[in-house]
């Protein structure tokens, strides 16, 4: 407690020099908690997202399906089993019928994927009531915002799409766009149209076939020995984890380098101190304080950095975090920027979060100082007392 | 005489130098009382801050034995050296050495933190400390607001807040003018009558040895004189 109260009046009677220092070490508090905030809310974001639109209770999986690999989408679909067909019925789980097309627009052809779906499922937010109403001559379809931009397909364009149907021959239709929606999550925007499922198994003439059930939240579905594989929100995530983690390598690169900037400071001051407070080490050590004791005192004293550290980054900190997180910060994804958002984000802020920062500065802070103040156990009393350079 | 505080036999110091030793003390034996207000004396560079340093534990001897309040100093750890200095010796120096960040009030409080005396007590002797000092008026003046004299006296009232059985002061009037350096001298007479603490001095100011009972006179290294002086008349004013 004594030290404790020295080493704060040495730190505060060193004016200019201790609040630089302070400044440069509160970046590193801030910004390393702010880009961790980010990460975290991009991951929330996208979880949000992907639960209210793609995977909600978890999805089960003809066991040939393999979205990344188109050539086994033609083979990976099936009638489900008669307790899936229960859940169907019931509204407890949502069919989803996939085939490759092509589709030919403006004079180009392109390679997409046709999904089907009921228009009038509740389970995720894929909203296709509208094709239920369509009274045209077409096949209504509905596309993405990104697949619209793409395409120039605008709502009420026609274009026509060719398909490889059960008995593999090709069949073609015209298609007409009934409505452009804003899907947050690019890969159910990306080359998809979405069609009615019943309207899709009559073309492919693939009745009451399924390549993968999207469940509802909170199912009761527990059956381990159904051929559809179940994956859960995890699944889905891994690929989000894995490029928050990959992105994360410059950001850590950025943290290291603020704590080395603010570490710097520190360590500098520390040397500075130590080197000009060297008869003042020799009367401590002559009022009988021990060498070890001196050691924690100035170990503290640039230890304590991190503490006022701490508050004047919560000062300017909190306000700005608090502003962030409740108002968000709007990002420009590109389309091709692969990332599930709606564009706007929220930083979170978690205790655990704050936490792990302030002893993460804290200890880096503490250890460049206690490295200059070791010196200090070597030092004679009266090489100290006479205070000049050894 | 009464108990000896300070027991020297012997004592031999040299200095590395370049390549080879230099000897700054030649074989000094001296014995001092409890209650002694004595100084070692001498040109300078003749080895009277050697000689106190190695009486306060700061340094060390070549040869010889040192023992300091009963205790033998040859061979002890920095840890018992300082627990002597914490709790027996009270330290004035040229240059006061006040803790630049504290005030008045806590550079005397200091050593009796490092004692952990408890807060009401301590309250008590850093008051009376400062009071001896006549500096009641500058409890919450930080050293750098301090004249020279006052300064010295700050550094006295830290040395005896203890009430150390000894206090080591080295050239302490050597940056004061003639009216500080007798003012702090009488304070420092009036103390030893007072409370008996042992005062050692190292001093090659003659108006310190003007309030000397005992100068021992030390050149190049060795012992030259040891005379006993009688300042009662001195004592009686103070
Ligand atoms: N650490 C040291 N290294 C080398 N020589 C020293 C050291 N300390 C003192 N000396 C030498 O020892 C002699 C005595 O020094 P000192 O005790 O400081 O004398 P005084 O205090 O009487 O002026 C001087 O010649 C000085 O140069
Ligand atoms: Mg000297």
């Amino acid at each position: 407690m004594m030290i404790f109260r020295l080493a704060i009046k040495n730190l505060l009677g060193a004016g200019m020099r201790t609040w630089l220092n302070v400044v440069v070490t509160s970046f590193s508090f801030t910004i390393i908690i702010f880009f961790n905030a980010m990460y975290n809310g991009m991951r929330q974001d996208t979880l949000r997202i992907l639960l209210d639109t793609e995977v909600a209770g978890g999805q089960l999986w003809h066991p040939e399906y393999d979205p990344f690999d188109p050539l086994t989408i033609e083979d990976s679909h099936s009638i489900i089993s008669e307790e899936l067909q229960k859940m169907v019925a019931g509204n407890e789980a949502m069919p989803v019928l996939v085939r490759q097309a092509t589709f030919y627009m403006n004079g180009r052809s392109s390679v997409g994927l046709m999904k089907g779906i009921p228009p009038g499922q509740e389970i995720v937010r894929m909203p296709l009531k509208v094709i239920g109403d369509y009274s045209g001559d077409y096949i209504p379809v509905v596309i993405g915002s990104g697949m619209s931009k793409k395409t120039g397909l605008r709502k009420g364009d026609l274009f026509t799409v060719r398909w490889l149907d059960a008995l593999r021959t090709y069949d073609a239709d015209e298609f007409e766009v009934a409505e452009v929606i804003k899907l947050d999550n690019y890969r159910l925007d990306r080359g998809v149209i979405w069609l009615s499922l019943e309207k899709m198994r009559e073309l492919l003439q693939m009745p009451g076939e399924v390549t993968y059930i999207v469940l509802k939240r909170d199912h009761a579905f527990n059956n381990q020995a159904d051929s559809f594989i179940y994956k859960d929100i995890e699944y889905f995530m891994k690929d989000i984890d894995s490029a928050i983690e990959a992105d994360q390598v410059w950001a850590r690169t950025i943290f290291g380098l603020l704590l080395i900037m603010a570490s710097l400071g520190i360590f500098n001051s520390q040397v500075l101190s130590i080197f000009r407070r060297k008869k003042e080490i020799g009367t401590l050590m002559a009022l009988g304080m021990t060498r070890q004791r001196i050691v924690r005192l100035f170990t503290l004293e640039g230890g304590l950095h991190s503490v006022l550290a701490l508050f004047v980054g919560a000062l300017y900190g909190t306000p700005l975090f608090y502003y962030l997180a409740t108002r968000g910060i709007t990002i420009p994804y590109g389309e091709e920027a692969g990332i599930i958002s709606t564009g706007s984000l929220y930083p979170v802020f978690g205790p655990q979060l704050i936490f792990g920062t302030m002893l993460l500065v804290a200890g880096v802070v503490t250890v460049v100082s206690f490295l200059p103040a070791r010196k200090i156990a070597n030092m004679q009393p009266t090489e100290a007392l006479r205070g000049k350079i050894s | 005489m009464g108990k000896i505080v300070v027991e020297v036999k012997g004592l031999i110091k040299d200095f590395p130098i370049a390549d080879r030793l230099f000897r700054a003390l030649k074989g000094i034996t001296i014995n001092i009382a409890e209650g002694e207000f004595m100084g070692i004396v001498g040109p300078s560079g003749s080895g009277k801050t050697t000689l106190l340093n190695i009486i306060g534990g700061l340094d060390s001897p070549t040869e010889g034995t040192v023992s300091v309040l009963g205790l033998s100093l040859i061979g002890k750890s920095n840890k018992e050296l300082a627990d002597l200095r914490k709790n027996g010796i009270g330290f004035i120096f040229q240059g006061y050495n006040l803790l630049p960040v504290y005030t008045v009030y806590e550079n005397v409080e200091f050593p009796l933190l490092l004692l952990n005396v408890d807060s009401n007590k301590r309250d008590k002797m850093v008051r009376e400390a400062i009071e001896w000092v006549d500096l009641s008026d500058k409890i919450k003046s930080k050293p750098a607001q301090l004249s020279g004299g006052e300064s010295q006296r700050v550094a006295i009232a830290r040395s005896i807040v203890k009430r150390p059985p000894l206090v080591i002061a080295d050239e302490l009037t050597a940056n004061l003018d003639a009216k500080n350096s007798h003012r702090i001298m009488k304070i420092l007479l009036g103390l030893n009558k007072e409370i008996g603490t042992t005062f050692i001095f190292a001093t090659h100011d003659e108006k310190v040895m003007g309030y000397l009972s005992r100068i021992i006179s030390i050149v190049d290294g060795k012992i030259e004189s040891d005379k006993f002086f009688d300042r009662n008349e001195l004592r009686e004013k103070v």
